[in-house]
């Protein structure tokens, strides 16, 4: 079996509301997926799963193998998975530079150290400066990430989320809010990041969906009702009638 | 890629330091009033304190209101081990004694801190609380240990004297104070340049975020509030050197609370704020209180004016200043300042006024009447210096007003011009 992440009969509830009803999904390793589905189906919820923000209420979440289920998010991480999320989250304090040296520092192995000197660490120093690059933020380097453009906000929201290296990555509506333009560079700046790794998106903008997906799972009410290509998607009677026909513009 | 900058030695930074150093080797020269070697002295540790203090409060974002217990425990420690060695138990120097108190602060950070940052917020702050007074109530719980309500008291002249050393006099304890303050200070700084002080700051800006990048939040909290309360340690053992006795205040939540204010008047957003924090704190107790008995309301008055009108601190206030020096602006700021400092003197004068004569009345007013202020002598049952004083107040405040006024036009002017500037 060689699926990246694979969630097996997952469950949430909150109190007696079931949010997530018995999802079933294997995201092969190198693949780009995509999770769509209308407002309320539990996609950010299921995020929340797959990255420990959530204790599952029932099932098993695998990452390459092993499970994962109830693990805290900083076990998760260390385990090679990397999230962004839907609203921004930044150390807003702190500057574009620092944020993505935090992200690199216990990848690299330095951990809780107070042993060494940051200044001399220089694959961190190195990798921050390289992903400041690749995000189009070198302009930016020491401005404080809270004063950052929106879209500049999510595209560091992105640096963060991939600089550590992680081969399992999740972004949580990478380009929600963007400008058609600004959407565009998103969608360049994940293709360009997510090569070789696995990426598991949810997203909102079918343009990106299409664009970028290898494969679509439609979430409707806590289940996933269709789990193809992205052209069988489209074709898909059952999809149709559940979100795209309602939404689609 | 452009060679990176790494920027470890620069100029400005050497100056401070080395002016910072040469400052606390010169002043017993230069001060020679009577107070002035006790008050440095406490500057000197109070600096330690505070800024161990620091690296919980701003560069860890943990409001902790028992940081005492870890210099305070790390006191009665040394107090012990002093003692000891008086006794010929065993031998280590004097000089390095504060390690004692340091590693006894730290084992106690170890035992209480891995509670007390399970969380953070509120729950650390009140829970730091419930600690501090557990440990102040130990004090009469174990009084052989702590020494019941007279403390434990030892002299610290003992063992044979290295290079004439022999730490009897004050000067020389002070000199002791100062070498571990530089120490602890350089040791502080280069502690927010590491791996664990950044996420510090990174779990203190935003700790969800923290977790996702790998970082237990719980264990990066718990070894920055283990190496805070190694230094607090320090301090605590330097204060049973310089005073020669530690009593049950000093776990207790006054001292707790006085690192929290000194921390906060000089800025917890700096890494240099609590070092004048803890310069302008000692000075109302020790200064400020040799004059008056009022010491703690000035104090309290300064402290609300603060949290009010510069939640920054005196840091923050300087380093406000920076850009403006760079622009060459600061001349359209010395009038207004000018003004604000000479009406804010008559407003001073008008508020001891009344604190002074007050105190005075309360207290003495059948048995000694008269008194003296600002070189003036009168009778605290008459009403003219009631009316003099209240003037003062009245009209120290209208007219401090309006220079505070102009001090904000002013400012309002020089942001502008320097936004204009950045556009350009």
């Amino acid at each position: 079996m060689n699926a990246a992440i694979e969630l097996k009969g997952v469950t949430k509830s909150f109190g007696n509301t079931a949010i997530i009803r018995g999802v079933d999904l294997a995201v092969p390793k190198g693949e780009r997926h995509a999770i769509i589905g209308p407002n309320g189906a539990g996609k950010s919820t299921l995020f929340n799963l797959i990255s420990g923000r959530y204790p599952v209420s029932g099932g098993d979440i695998l990452l390459n193998g092993a499970s994962i289920a109830g693990l805290k998010p900083f076990e998760i991480n260390r385990k090679g998975l990397s999230r962004s999320f839907q609203v921004t989250n930044i150390f807003p304090r702190m500057s574009v530079f620092e944020n993505l040296r935090c992200a690199v520092l216990w990848p690299l192995g330095y951990k809780y150290s107070f042993w060494h000197r940051l200044g001399g660490l220089k694959d961190a120093n190195a990798r921050a400066e390289q992903m400041m690059e690749s995000i189009g933020l070198k302009g930016r380097r020491d401005t404080s990430a809270g004063v950052l453009s929106y879209a500049e906000q999510r595209a560091l929201e992105i640096g963060i989320t991939i600089a550590g290296g992680a081969e399992v990555i999740l972004l949580d509506e990478p380009t929600a809010g963007m400008s058609r333009t600004e959407t565009a560079d998103a969608v360049e700046l994940i293709r360009k990041v997510s090569q070789g790794k696995t990426l598991i998106m949810v997203e909102h903008d079918m343009g990106v969906v299409f664009d970028l997906a290898d494969k679509i799972s439609v979430l409707v009410y806590g289940e996933v009702i269709a789990s193809d290509r992205p052209q069988m998607i489209r074709g898909n009677q059952a999809v149709q009638e559940a979100y795209l026909g309602t939404e689609s513009h | 890629m452009a060679r990176i900058k790494y920027q470890p030695i620069n100029l400005g930074r050497w100056l401070v330091w080395g002016g910072t150093a040469l400052l606390m080797i010169a002043l017993p020269l230069i001060l020679t009033a009577g107070f002035t070697l006790t008050l440095l002295s406490q500057i000197g540790v109070g600096i330690i304190f505070a800024l161990s203090y620091n690296m919980l409060l701003g560069q860890g974002g943990m409001l902790s209101f028992g940081h005492a217990v870890y210099s305070g425990l790390g006191a009665y420690f040394t107090v012990h081990a002093i003692n000891l060695i008086g006794k010929g138990g065993f031998y280590f120097p004097i000089t390095l004694m504060p390690l004692i108190g340091g590693v006894a602060g730290m084992v106690f950070g170890v035992i209480f801190g891995y509670v007390t940052t399970k969380k953070s917020g509120t729950t650390f702050a009140m829970i730091s609380l419930g600690i501090g007074e557990m440990v102040f109530a130990c004090s009469l719980m174990f009084p052989g240990f702590f020494g019941g309500e007279a403390g434990v008291s030892t002299n610290r002249v003992i063992g044979t004297a290295f290079l004439g050393i022999t730490y009897g006099p004050s000067l020389q304890v002070y000199y002791l104070i100062v070498a571990w303050a530089l120490a602890c200070m350089a040791a502080m700084f280069a502690w927010t340049q590491t791996p664990l002080g950044r996420m510090a700051n990174a779990v203190r800006d935003n700790p969800e975020r923290a977790e996702f990048v790998g970082y237990d939040t719980h264990m990066v909290r718990f070894l920055t509030l283990v190496l805070s309360s190694f230094f607090a340690g320090i301090a605590g053992g330097l204060s049973c050197i310089n005073y020669e006795i530690v009593t049950a205040e000093n776990v207790g939540a006054l001292r707790s609370a006085g690192v929290l204010m000194a921390t906060f008047l000089g800025g917890a957003g700096f890494f240099f704020g609590p070092i004048i924090g803890s310069v302008v704190f000692f000075f109302m107790v020790t200064a400020v209180g040799a004059i008056t008995k009022a010491w703690a309301f000035y104090l309290g008055l300064l402290f609300l004016l603060m949290v009010l009108y510069a939640p920054g601190g005196f840091a923050s206030l300087i380093v406000m200043h920076v850009p403006v020096i760079k622009a060459r602006l600061m001349r359209r700021l010395w009038l207004p300042y000018a003004a604000a400092i000479a009406t804010g003197m008559v407003l001073l004068s008008g508020v001891v006024g009344m604190v002074e004569i007050t105190y005075h009345y309360s207290l003495e007013a059948d048995t000694a009447p008269e008194m003296a202020l600002f070189g003036l002598a009168f009778k605290v049952t008459d009403g003219a210096p009631w009316a003099v004083a209240c003037a003062l107040l009245l009209g120290g405040l209208v007219i401090s007003r309006l220079a505070w006024r102009a001090v904000g036009r002013a400012w309002t002017e020089i942001v502008h011009a320097l936004q204009q500037r950045q556009s350009t």
